[in-house]
């Protein structure tokens, strides 16, 4: 490549460079991961669920800051204290989750950190005409700057971040899934304008698990796992088996407790399950005694259909039956899942699970407090505080008392007891979202300890995981959704971390067609 | 035994305040600190008692309610076209009271919890209709009820009415079933996190809608004993009463973002509302003096309250950052 420069000279430093970058939250995340992206390039960052792209996506545009390593932009030392200080260097990003102020106009999203002003007062033909000329760029032409953005779809929505990205002066962009909420033709459109901006030298990172729109705009991809960087391909030379066995190292024999438990006959059926924009069409049983992992991509569709089988969010189509019953159930709220005696463990326990403000005791025995009430609903605090300590010992959770505030215990302790209001509960279809997720590994082990005597005693067990080798050492039977629906079966020595990975991403290989 | 002292340690700072406050006129003047003075006292606050009873429950779970001076005023104006045009006994034209309180209340939860407005807006909304529902049932006229009411309101024993006392018995009802029963815990929890409470597969509508029609009826209560003491029903009764009513359960600790509260506390600020109005009018200080003090009162009510929280709670996370030290082991 001609570059101009004279050859004896050293080349140009890459536009942005990452040496060794490293960052921990309760465990590493990240570690010693270097990249590199060209002026012009757009680079594609791809791994398996929490291999760190976001985190490294994060500490690019200034919302965390790495515990080691250096970041150079353009040759110059560049370390962001915040998303405000990223953004006056050029360094851009579209978040995954939408932006977006409904109330506000349309042009007043584009340029809210930066609205033309003059005394104080918004300048509106200023500020219209600016919007209108970003809005041009991502083939928004037809919308009118001074509309409410509320009243923009999912996928214009999304588009509308990326026009605002783009308003600002930026030398790198850095796109997180950006065509998950898009239509064909509106995605079409954004590798448009992402060939254009490459023609005037911005650098893009694009963060995705859609493969075939890896190789259709990525020059290079870079495979991330476990927080670091596996290797780095040219995207036309490498093929989507390859990223897989990357993405999942090399297989480890499987581990599997001795003598698979006999399953018992079928305590709940999901038929053709539709819920909001991720579950598609969603069919599974289970049955009494086994548990059943649930794998896929985050955005899959996995957490989606927990909450519509357990009435948290409402269902658009399909039906849920208990045993062999032919009449579906009628679940609109989580009220009437538990009295047909289907629990769930959410994936995110502090807003939707503890009440952090509240003692261990009332933690625990909130969706079983009518057993410790004589009659006329008076509470027998003795009998509460019994059940309590058991349960709190069963499982290890360990307290100052039970009258001490949830919010004081540790991740795993908390995760342990909000299992264990489920237990007390003793219903028979137990569905667990991420049980694992951020706590330590004593907690992880007593968790999954757990869910084994759950299914000795006969329950049915549903568990979403992102933690492959967990999911393996666990279940009897694995599902992998992909694309809101479920992509692929399992039984036990049918799967390897790479068929399993390869399902995930099967749903989103031809997302073209979609 | 340390959840004990923690217990009585909460109701002794208010406690301490109330009889630091009686001191405080005590000393000022010479015939505060009378039976007297005491028993005038005592009889005057049943109706913002029992009126701070429940909306301390409504606040506890997160909700408010601004129409209860308007509701009083509505419900009084009924007692009195009750017992005065169509000659009712006391007893009924109570009922017809408590009916019309819980009638308001429910509607008031209804409106907001199933089409999801806030209660603030439901209840403003509330405010004006009640009282010009009450202007329009009295013709806007003061009716003289006279003796078949004014019973209750008489001192019974020991200079206290029998109103004092229903009052009282309707303040331990109501802290017993707030920290002993299942609604009360459901109204604790869906204050400290509502959504969690409905992913633990409790329906919280109909606490919440019960919350407010339990506010409602004790509105109603509010209003006989109102009445009672004037003699006489008044379409402009109860004006400002939601304001005195959540500064009382304000200084009694209880927290306007909801989960925490105790009506017993309530009640101590309601005494510390009543003892501060009638120490400052003994004392010769003017209404104007008056109100600025008791402004001044609320809001370091609620800063000591918040600081009180912050002291309790930063000590554990102060020494966990300095020593690291594990989760404490359990016992």
């Amino acid at each position: 490549m001609n570059t101009g420069f004279d050859l004896r000279t050293s080349p140009p430093p890459p536009l942005l460079e990452a040496r060794n970058v490293s960052k921990s939250y309760t465990v590493p995340v990240l570690t010693d991961f270097s990249f590199e992206l060209k002026r012009g390039e757009v680079h594609a960052l791809i791994g398996a669920n929490g291999a760190g792209k976001s985190t490294f996506a994060r500490i690019l545009c200034g919302l965390t800051r790495p515990e080691g390593g250096q970041l150079r932009l353009g040759g110059a030392v560049y370390a962001p204290r915040s998303k405000g200080q990223a953004e006056q260097a050029g360094v851009v990003m579209v978040l995954q989750e939408l932006n977006v102020i409904g109330s506000l106009s349309v042009a007043e999203n584009l340029f809210l950190n930066r609205l033309p002003r003059r005394a104080g007062f918004v300048r509106f033909a200023e500020l219209h005409h600016q919007a209108r000329h970003a809005l041009r760029r991502v083939g928004l032409s037809g919308l009118d700057p001074a509309s409410p953005a509320g009243r923009l779809g999912v996928g214009q929505q999304q588009l509308l971040e990326i026009a605002g990205a783009l308003a600002q002066h930026c030398r790198v962009l850095i796109l997180d899934e950006p065509t998950a909420a898009l239509t064909d033709p509106e995605a079409d459109r954004l590798f448009e304008n992402i060939r254009r901006l490459q023609a005037e030298g911005v650098g893009v990172v694009y963060i995705s698990h859609r493969m075939d729109e890896i190789r259709r705009i990525a020059g290079r991809t870079t495979v991330l796992r476990d927080g670091r960087g596996v290797a780095t391909h040219e995207s036309a030379d490498v093929t989507p088996a390859q990223l897989i066995r990357e993405m999942v190292g090399h297989d480890l024999p499987e581990k599997r407790p001795a003598g698979a438990r006999p399953a018992g006959e079928t305590v709940l059926r999901v038929s053709h399950l539709r819920a909001g924009r991720r579950v598609r069409d969603v069919s599974l049983d289970l049955r009494a005694g086994e548990i059943v992992g649930l794998a896929g991509l985050i955005g899959s569709g996995r957490t989606e259909t927990l909450r519509a089988v357990f009435g948290a969010d409402p269902k658009e189509g399909g039906e849920v039956y208990l045993g062999r019953d032919d009449r579906p159930l009628r679940i609109h709220q989580p009220a009437d899942a538990l009295r047909a005696g289907i629990g769930m463990v959410p994936e995110d326990r502090k807003q939707d699970g503890l009440l952090l403000a509240l003692s261990v005791r009332v933690n625990l025995t909130l969706s079983t407090l009518e057993r410790h009430a004589r009659r006329g609903g008076w509470l027998d605090a003795e009998s509460e505080r019994r059940t309590t300590r058991d349960f709190c010992q069963r499982l290890s959770v360990q307290c100052a008392s039970v009258e001490q505030p949830v919010g004081e215990l540790s991740g795993g302790n908390q995760q342990k007891l909000l299992i264990a209001r489920w237990l007390a509960r003793e219903g028979r279809v137990l569905l667990f979202d991420e049980p694992t997720r951020g706590i330590d590994v004593a907690a992880k082990d007593k968790v999954c300890q757990v869910l084994r005597c759950l299914a000795a005693e006969g329950k049915a067990v549903l568990v979403v995981s992102s933690e492959l080798p967990e999911l393996m050492a666990l279940c009897d039977r694995i599902l992998v959704m992909s694309a809101g629906r479920i992509a692929a079966r399992f039984l036990p020595g049918e799967w390897t971390q790479e068929k399993l990975m390869a399902a995930a991403f099967s749903g989103y290989l031809n997302a073209a067609q979609d | 035994m340390l959840r004990k002292t923690k217990h009585y340690g909460q109701y002794g700072a208010m406690v301490v305040i109330w009889v630091g406050l009686l001191l405080f006129f005590g000393t000022l003047s010479t015939n505060f600190l009378t039976a007297r003075t005491l028993g005038t006292l005592a009889n005057r606050i049943p109706t913002l008692a029992v009126v701070s009873a429940g909306m301390t429950l409504v606040l506890i779970i997160g909700g408010i309610d601004l129409s209860v001076g308007s509701v009083l005023g509505l419900c009084g104006a009924a007692l009195g076209v009750a017992m005065v045009n169509w000659h009712w006994p006391l007893w009924a034209g109570g009922l017809l009271c408590l009916g019309i309180g819980v009638a308001a209340g429910a509607i008031n939860g209804w409106v907001s919890v199933r089409l999801g407005i806030p209660s603030f807006i439901v209840t403003l909304g509330m405010l004006e209709i009640a009282r010009g529902l009450a202007y329009l049932t009295t013709q806007s006229q003061t009716k003289y009820i006279g003796a078949p009411v004014e019973g209750l309101s008489r001192p019974l024993f020991l200079g206290l009415s029998s109103a004092f006392f229903i009052a009282a018995g309707v303040i331990v009802a109501a802290q017993v079933v707030l920290a002993r029963t299942v609604f009360g815990r459901h109204l604790i929890a869906i204050g400290a996190n509502e959504n969690a409470v409905r992913l633990a597969g409790i329906n919280p509508r109909p606490p919440k809608i019960a919350v407010f029609a339990l506010l409602g009826l004790l509105t109603g209560l509010g209003a006989v004993f109102y009445t009672s003491r004037l003699g006489s029903s008044d379409p402009n009764a109860g004006v400002g009463l939601e304001l005195s009513a959540i500064a009382a359960v304000v200084i009694g600790g209880t927290s306007l973002m909801g989960g925490r509260g105790s009506v017993l506390n309530s009640f101590f600020g309601v005494l510390i509302i009543a003892t501060l109005e009638a120490g400052l009018a003994q004392i010769g200080a003017t209404e104007p003096v008056k109100r600025v003090t008791t402004g001044l009162v609320i809001v370091v009510a609620v800063v000591l309250d918040a600081w009180r929280h912050q002291m309790t709670a930063a000590p554990f996370a102060f020494l966990q950052r300095l020593f690291r030290q594990p989760p404490p082991t359990g016992r």
